[in-house]
């Protein structure tokens, strides 16, 4: 037994976290500034953070992930950071030259309360800051959210330094995706596209953190929004923000700033998660749903139809992140499955409990929802009360192992498991993705228990 | 096989008809001056004299603010590396959730707790306080102590260790205090360490620390004298891959009894117990020098410095315990065992060493693993054009005789330095004068480390603390065909068209240790040097860009 101390007994824990799921704001905001073309991420803390965060976003996506570090010693920690990060932003110019230098904060300078824009601006007054290159910065105290939280923050940064509102509107639809895969980004880009949509996405990690293997290294990759197009979002005609927690804030900054008008919709996951991203997309941009898409649509209803006694009924375990988890939910139950155990690691708000305990009010079965949770409790409801799918992070495995239990990979970090950075979950086809999974753990299940009577061929 | 690795310090490395100290100006000249000055000291071209002296490089300082390096912090060091594998402690991690997150179960110690009788296993857990912005704010003492108590509550287990993270040193809760307090209300052991991230310049400043914290609250703990006739402890061995079930399999065959492992496959009672032990053997030098030391000044335990990375170096190793010991019996059966062991392993070596022989590596990792798998390297005929650490100190490249010539800096003074003497009733000398002193003018090395550069060739390029534009240089200079770092730095290596061994955690294979570790990569470098896929990069049409003809229809 792997968590061979989990206890059946369920004590309420007031102070300690045991398997957390969730992690800090820092490495949200690292990802998010991947997803600008020619951006160097800066962490403004001691070397830890950065080299926690570059291993586990590398471990995730098993891709380069740059980015650079004020290297706090002591002496920075009780003088004051200032002199760290003017070095830095000096040498990161004269070495790696990016286009941005996007700074985040970590617990450390966050507690000694460095003033990020003022230390930018004394790098320009003194020279370090070539014209032409751009400083943005979040704050993402450790101690405040999550991961999810730092996203947040450093995309809503990509609003409040660059959109600019000239006056003149333009077609173009702005995508702000949450916290999720490259290649979701890229198929909700596919999808804008396919629709004939003018769009600018912002963050977009997709050939970024996906990248060919070419022999010739660049730091700085063909993805990423560019600099043009953040400046652009202000002009732009209306922004559809997925995900409430990692996509919202900055729809709203876009709103109040430059007066573009914004739609918060679910992540795409699943069949009606979709539909509303398209229908939201068709309606915004004036366009109608080509035809690619009603085939995708009806694909997918077709393998709902097909599968659907495979997966009715099927009592699911789902852990991850706020928008991920609330999406997922939807789905399952939209499958005649039965989410009964919810955990989010992240902190998302009342409403958003409220949300998912409306989504699964009718499943027929008590739910156990907790936001933000921890995995021991996962565990413990999944020890008292067993399911027949996980679906979770790649932690989630050692309970799987444990309590034998057949378990889809979903969110993040994802290290034992190959393709989720190319193969989307989101939008029809993702769905179906999706479902291959589920069905594919299932039915292994189902081959693994039969005996030589009940082996079947055609499943 | 054997030869090449030993003959390495004699040969002047061929730098493709480059001069090593042009190449290095090169590479500097893109640095700021002052910035350029700083890191030419810590990037040297090895140059071994006769009496094995090696020029001076500048290591165990600050990293450059925006160079991007391979380096982590304190706290990495302290939990995740010297801690985090003893399974059977409750390792609560005092701070934002992060820093547990990262160092949960990312290291890949392997741990059997079948082995310890109580089977205890905490590793699979993460433990945190995950303090938010009003713990800050108003302290984080009251939370740890809840956190303690219901760590307590929930596990029962018979120890706990807390480890406190950069803003717990800022708002200055006493995690020490509080860990007393625990302990004395719940009867169990619970020790504190203060490995703030930001302490010392790299994961080392966290080693020390560790080191410290186990020896003031744990090791001596327990003075049973367990059975076995030659008893050591193996420390720096953190049982990535299974590399201490393998040399652990080795010590079982030759009857060697390993009292305690510092720490892969590691438990907290046989850490209170390992002072009994007749030998340390030390595998990773840095981070682990400390514990021998201090063992050896309060019990009278000798430590001598071992490899058992390469076929080898651990016949090497084993001998020199058996040398060490003195007694035929236990000579004999080394070699007995070395020679059982090694025709597999040069069977192997034989089989791939035609398709390995000239490639050329550089290493970039650890305190010790730059150095000590340079033997594998050599035993497969392969080169290493340029080495480094990414947190060791002038000891670990120049060997501890310029102890005396480091000097102590405010990084380096900020860590704990215990005063240890000499334990009254316990402090045993486990040799006599006379024997030890017999053993040296034989040439026997106690309490000695010659480091890396002394074993490298002349011209080698020896970096410490390298940078990612350093990495990139040296990559389209040189264009190795292997090159040995860390996870951050894989794929960015990769992306040039060369394979990158992750040193570290192996890439997730091993175990490399001993002899059939040695089997394990010899293959896995043969797979890595000799792979298809670095042809694949170009498509056909790359290759022949030109239409040359067409095809009938148009």
């Amino acid at each position: 037994m792997l968590l061979r101390h989990t206890p059946t007994e369920i004590k309420e824990r007031k102070a300690l976290t045991v398997n957390p799921a969730k992690t800090c704001q820092p490495i949200g905001a690292m990802y998010a500034s991947l997803g600008i073309h020619g951006c160097l991420p800066h962490s403004h803390g001691s070397q830890g953070c950065y080299a926690y965060h570059r291993s586990a976003l590398t471990r995730h996506f098993k891709e380069p992930v740059v980015a650079a570090t004020s290297a706090f010693t002591e002496g920075a920690s009780v003088f004051g950071g200032q002199a760290n990060l003017l070095q830095s932003i000096d040498n990161i110019f004269t070495v790696y030259n990016p286009d941005v230098i996007a700074v985040h904060t970590t617990c450390l300078s966050e507690t000694i309360g460095d003033d990020i824009p003022q230390i930018v601006a004394k790098a320009r007054a003194d020279g370090k800051a070539p014209a032409g290159k751009y400083i943005i910065h979040a704050n993402t105290p450790s101690y405040v959210g999550s991961h999810v939280t730092g996203y947040s923050n450093m995309v809503k940064a990509m609003v409040d330094y660059f959109a600019t509102s000239t006056g003149a509107k333009t077609k173009a639809v702005n995508l702000i995706p949450g916290f999720v895969e490259p290649s979701d980004m890229a198929e909700i880009q596919r999808i804008a596209e396919v629709m004939g949509v003018p769009y600018i996405m912002f963050p977009d990690t997709s050939k970024v953190l996906n990248g060919p293997l070419t022999g010739k290294y660049k730091m700085f990759p063909e993805g990423g929004t560019t600099i043009e197009d953040l400046h652009m979002t202000g002009d732009s005609k209306g922004t559809i923000a997925l995900g409430r927690t990692g996509a919202m804030a900055a729809a709203r900054a876009l709103d109040s700033k430059c007066k573009v008008p914004c739609e918060i919709l679910d992540l795409p996951i699943g069949l009606q998660g979709t539909d509303a991203f398209v229908d939201k997309l068709r309606l915004m941009a004036g366009v109608n749903v080509p035809d690619v898409l009603n085939l995708e649509r009806g694909q997918l209803v077709d393998c709902i139809s097909d599968w659907h006694q495979y997966l009715y009924g099927k009592r699911v375990g789902v852990v991850g992140d706020p928008d991920q988890v609330l999406a997922l939910t939807k789905f399952l139950v939209s499958l005649d499955m039965k989410p009964v155990h919810i955990v989010s690691g992240s902190p998302a708000g009342k409403k958003y409990v409220k949300a998912l305990e409306e989504v699964v009010a009718d499943i027929g079965e008590e739910v156990n929802i907790k936001v933000p949770g921890d995995m021991l409790l996962f565990h413990q409801w999944i020890k008292n009360d067993p399911v027949d799918l996980i679906i979770g992070n790649t932690y989630c495995k050692y309970i799987a192992k444990d309590e034998d239990i057949p378990m889809v990979r979903h969110g993040f970090p994802i290290y034992d498991r190959m393709g989720h950075s190319y193969f989307s979950t989101m939008g029809y086809r993702g769905a179906m993705r999706l479902m291959e999974q589920i069905l594919g753990v299932l039915m292994d299940r189902q081959d693994r228990d039969a005996t030589d009577i009940t082996m079947e061929l055609v499943m | 096989m054997a030869e090449a690795a030993k003959d390495l310090s004699t040969e002047k490395v061929t730098l493709d008809n480059l001069d090593p100290e042009e190449v290095k100006a090169r590479i500097m000249a893109k640095y700021p001056p002052k910035v350029a000055r700083k890191r030419s000291k810590q990037f040297v071209i090895n140059k071994v004299g006769e009496d094995g002296k090696t020029p001076v490089i500048n290591a165990n300082v600050r990293t450059v603010p925006g160079l991007m390096g391979q380096r982590g912090c304190c706290y990495a060091g302290c939990k995740g590396v010297v801690l985090g594998p003893t399974r059977d402690i409750i390792n609560i991690t005092h701070g934002p959730i992060g820093c547990g997150f990262y160092s949960w179960l990312t290291r890949r110690n392997q741990t059997d707790p079948e082995s310890t009788p109580d089977g205890h296993n905490f590793m699979t857990y993460c433990f945190s306080t995950d303090m938010q912005d009003e713990e800050i704010i108003f302290g984080g003492e009251k939370k740890l102590k809840q956190a303690i108590q219901e760590a307590y509550d929930n596990f029962k287990p018979k120890a706990i260790a807390v480890f406190s993270t950069c803003p717990v040193g800022l708002i200055g809760d006493d995690v020490h205090s509080v860990c007393r307090e625990m302990k004395e209300k719940l009867g169990i052991n619970i020790f504190g360490f203060s490995c703030e991230g930001y302490k010392g310049v790299s994961q080392s400043a966290g080693h020390h620390i560790a080191n410290n914290g186990i020896f003031k609250h744990v090791v001596g703990l327990d003075d049973t004298i367990k059975e076995g006739k030659y008893r050591i402890n193996l420390l720096g061995e953190y049982n990535i891959g299974g590399d201490a079930f393998e040399i652990e399999r080795i010590f079982d065959k030759c009857g060697i009894t390993q009292v305690a492992a510092y720490s892969g496959n590691s438990s907290i009672d046989a850490f209170a117990n390992s002072h009994t032990a007749d030998l340390n053997c030390i595998m990773c030098h840095r981070s682990i020098n400390y514990v021998a030391e201090m063992m050896e000044t309060k019990f009278g335990v000798p430590w001598i410095k071992v490899n058992f990375i390469g076929a080898h170096a651990t016949a090497k190793s084993l001998r020199k315990i058996a040398q060490y010991f003195g007694e035929q019996e236990l000579i004999d059966k080394v070699e007995e065992v070395i020679a059982e062991e090694l025709p597999e392993v040069e069977a192997a070596c034989a089989e791939v060493r035609p398709r390995t022989e000239g490639k050329r590596a550089m290493l970039f990792v650890g305190g010790s693993r730059a150095h000590h798998y340079q033997e594998l390297f050599g035993e497969l005929g392969m080169k290493t054009l340029s080495a480094g650490y990414e947190f060791g100190h002038r000891d670990d490249y120049e060997g501890r005789k310029v102890l005396p010539d480091i000097k102590v800096d405010a990084d380096s003074r900020n860590i704990e330095e215990l005063t240890i003497e000499k334990d009254p009733e316990r402090f045993n000398p486990r040799i006599s004068e006379e024997r030890k002193a017999e053993l040296e003018n034989s040439g026997f090395e106690f309490n000695d480390y010659d480091g890396m550069m002394p074993e490298m060739p002349d011209g080698a390029m020896v970096i410490d603390d390298l940078s990612q534009w350093e990495t990139d240089q040296l990559i389209k200079i040189f264009k190795p065909d292997l090159f040995c770092a860390g996870i951050k730095e894989k794929y960015t290596v990769q992306k040039h068209g060369i394979p990158l061994k992750q040193l570290h955690s192996y890439d997730y294979g091993g175990p490399y240790a001993g002899f059939k570790g040695a089997v394990n990569f010899y293959h896995e470098i043969d797979r890595m040097v000799n792979s298809r896929v670095w042809e694949y990069m170009k498509a056909p049409w790359d290759k022949n860009p030109e239409l040359a003809a067409t095809y009938a229809c148009d």
